[in-house]
């Protein structure tokens, strides 16, 4: 059965749910975070989900995320089915396959600009000889050397973004995750962040899936999944 | 390489919360530094106590058996007769025995009244039993040699005279060296004279104890159960004491003080652990969301656990290695004011109280870590980015 997955999961497809069931135990009863979602990413997909909240839009990004695992059915990420997957492996799939971009930018704060992009480079390299790689993908987001050696809490909301993104990116990861990736940013700087990821998706071909309350942003994606009491509608 | 970037992280973390990391160290410094100040104090006393005794460990004392009810003439009198202490010598046999005559009296040093203890030995047996400081041993029936303190509290000198009344009056021959505490006899505070001039002074035949001087020490059992067969086969008539059971005893108890006093100074190590726990349960409570983001972004659990676990590490460290540095001091200044010295100080066995406390702040640090870092790494990662 594994093997048919596996294989089922090739080709284009990079994501692909199959009847994915999430429930969470609750004191209250059990809550029904996904309802028998079945849904295929393709490779260079640009997705938008939205949905209200409390909807599952969440819960469905940290199960591509490999956060969390399926209560029911199955979910292969780059061919492989993460259902029973261990903490160990899921944690290797998304060093090496995912780059995630928060809301809140979430860098280490006692980290610079520079040692926040190299953490993930040496976490899967071993290495610190990554400097030059580290320094690239951040002046690709337009980061001006003199920043690298800031910590976070001395840049802009855009700047640390950048940094976030550069972050996602140096492990060169064929999946970005960005939940609500400009919302903690005024509207210019979210335009900004948001030609960058679309630049990222059409000339390096990364596959991004975005959760997104605006409209606005959502128009950067290819595809809309609109998602309502844990179904896609 | 993942392990020296952990490692930079809890230093990072130490640095960035200084103070709290620095009460941790103090609390660790304390502990270190009584644990091994009172390990010092214990062990200088073991040695201090041993050195005054170490040399009366190679001897058998035999006395009369106190409270014996017998008919023999030596257990009315409590003394050993010339018959006892031939048997004694033959149950000994090659080993030495001395018989020893020992009273008190009072003596006229110049114009100064005073009391001693007046030992009579054999002139022969003197050297096997004490050492010269000044002068020479007793050759002569009037001479007498006197203990180091008992000369010094009484300025007496070679060549001075001790009037011991209708007793009579002896000439100072030697000045002996000082012997400290022994189970024989302790000649430090008396006088040493011949035992011709002690049996007619103090009209007294029989002996007061036999020592007999064991050559090879692990003799000692079975030369003292020979006196033992011989002396007492019907009934107890002698007591044989064995001094290096004795000693070994004293050393035993004194060991166990040392060892007891060591750990109360480890409950001051106990607590510094808990003050650990508290900080590095604070660090992991306050860096949920760090630990959410590490996690997220391919931090194995056990690398998270590395991570509080080196944090707990630095504490331990740096307050090990400074109170193992002050701990020299502190244990200068306990022995310095328990024991008035400090040649006990710098040897092997007291130094190594210093490796001993420097190996146990860094294991309550690290245990005191374990738990914390155990919570760190346990974490939902998709919970603790949620957290705020």
């Amino acid at each position: 059965m594994e093997e048919a997955i596996n294989l089922e999961c090739d080709g284009d497809t990079i994501i692909r749910f199959r009847e994915v069931t999430k429930v969470y135990p609750l004191p209250g009863g059990d809550v029904v975070a996904l309802d028998k979602v079945s849904l295929d990413i393709g490779k260079g997909d640009f997705i938008a989900i939205m949905g209200p909240s409390g909807s599952g839009k969440s819960t469905l990004l940290n199960l591509m995320g490999c956060l969390d695992t399926p209560t029911a059915g199955n979910l292969c990420i780059k061919g492989r089915n993460i259902r029973g997957m261990s903490d160990e492996d899921l944690t290797i799939l998304r060093r090496d396959y995912l780059g995630f971009i928060f809301q809140q930018f979430n860098l280490l704060p006692l980290l610079t600009a520079l040692e926040n992009v190299q953490y993930p480079l040496i976490l899967k390299t071993g290495s610190r000889e990554c400097l030059d790689r580290c320094k690239e993908v951040l002046e690709a987001m337009d980061l001006d050397e003199t920043l690298f050696s800031h910590k976070p809490s001395e840049l802009s909301g855009g700047q640390q973004q950048r940094v976030a993104i550069a972050r996602a990116l140096v492990n060169d990861p064929e999946i970005l995750l960005a939940d609500e990736p400009t919302g903690n940013l005024d509207s210019k700087t979210g335009a900004a962040i948001m030609h960058l990821l679309d630049d990222l998706n059409r000339n390096r071909g990364k596959t991004i899936i975005m959760v997104t309350h605006d409209p606005s942003i959502a128009e950067y994606a290819h595809r809309v999944i609109r998602i309502v009491d844990g179904k896609i509608s | 390489m993942h392990s020296l970037m952990f490692f930079e992280l809890a230093q990072r973390n130490v640095r960035l919360h200084w103070l709290r990391s620095l009460l941790a160290i103090l609390g660790i410094i304390i502990g270190v530094v009584t644990i091994v100040s009172m390990g010092i104090l214990g062990n200088s006393l073991v040695l201090a106590i041993s050195d005054s005794l170490s040399t009366v460990g190679d001897s058998i004392i035999v006395t009369p058996h106190v409270g014996g009810m017998g008919f023999g003439g030596s257990q009315s009198s409590n003394l050993l007769s010339e018959r006892d202490v031939e048997q004694i010598r033959r149950a000994a046999t090659p080993h030495v025995t001395i018989p020893v005559y020992s009273g008190s009296s009072r003596m006229k040093i110049g114009s100064e009244d005073t009391v001693g203890t007046v030992y009579g030995l054999k002139s022969d047996d003197i050297p096997l039993l004490l050492e010269i400081e000044d002068g020479s041993f007793l050759r002569g029936s009037s001479g007498a040699m006197v203990g180091s303190t008992f000369a010094e509290e009484n300025d007496i000198k070679v060549g001075s005279r001790i009037n011991l009344g209708e007793k009579g009056s002896v000439r100072v021959v030697g000045i002996l060296k000082e012997r400290g505490m022994g189970f024989d006899i302790n000649p430090d505070f008396g006088i040493v004279v011949e035992d011709q001039w002690f049996r007619q002074a103090f009209e007294q035949e029989e002996y007061n104890q036999v020592i007999v001087k064991v050559k090879d020490l692990n003799q000692i059992e079975e030369v003292k159960d020979a006196i033992d067969r011989t002396m007492n086969r019907k009934e107890t008539t002698v007591d044989v004491i064995d001094t290096k059971a004795i000693l070994e005893t004293i050393l035993t108890t004194f060991g166990q003080i040392s060892m007891f006093t060591t750990v109360i100074g480890g409950i001051s190590l106990i607590v510094a652990g808990v003050s650990i726990l508290n900080i590095m349960l604070m660090s992991v409570t306050e860096r949920i969301k760090e630990i959410g983001v590490i996690r997220s972004i391919g931090t194995q659990r056990k690398e998270v656990r590395r991570m509080f676990l080196y944090e707990a590490l630095i504490l331990g460290l740096i307050g090990s290695a400074i109170g193992g540095a002050l701990s020299i001091i502190g244990g200068y200044a306990v022995s310095m004011v328990m024991l008035q010295t400090t040649e006990y100080l710098f040897v092997p066995s007291s130094l190594v109280y210093i490796v001993y406390g420097v190996g146990f702040g860094l294991g309550t640090s690290l245990i005191s870590g374990l738990y914390p870092a155990w919570k760190a790494s346990n974490l939902n990662p998709i919970d603790a980015l949620r957290h705020e």
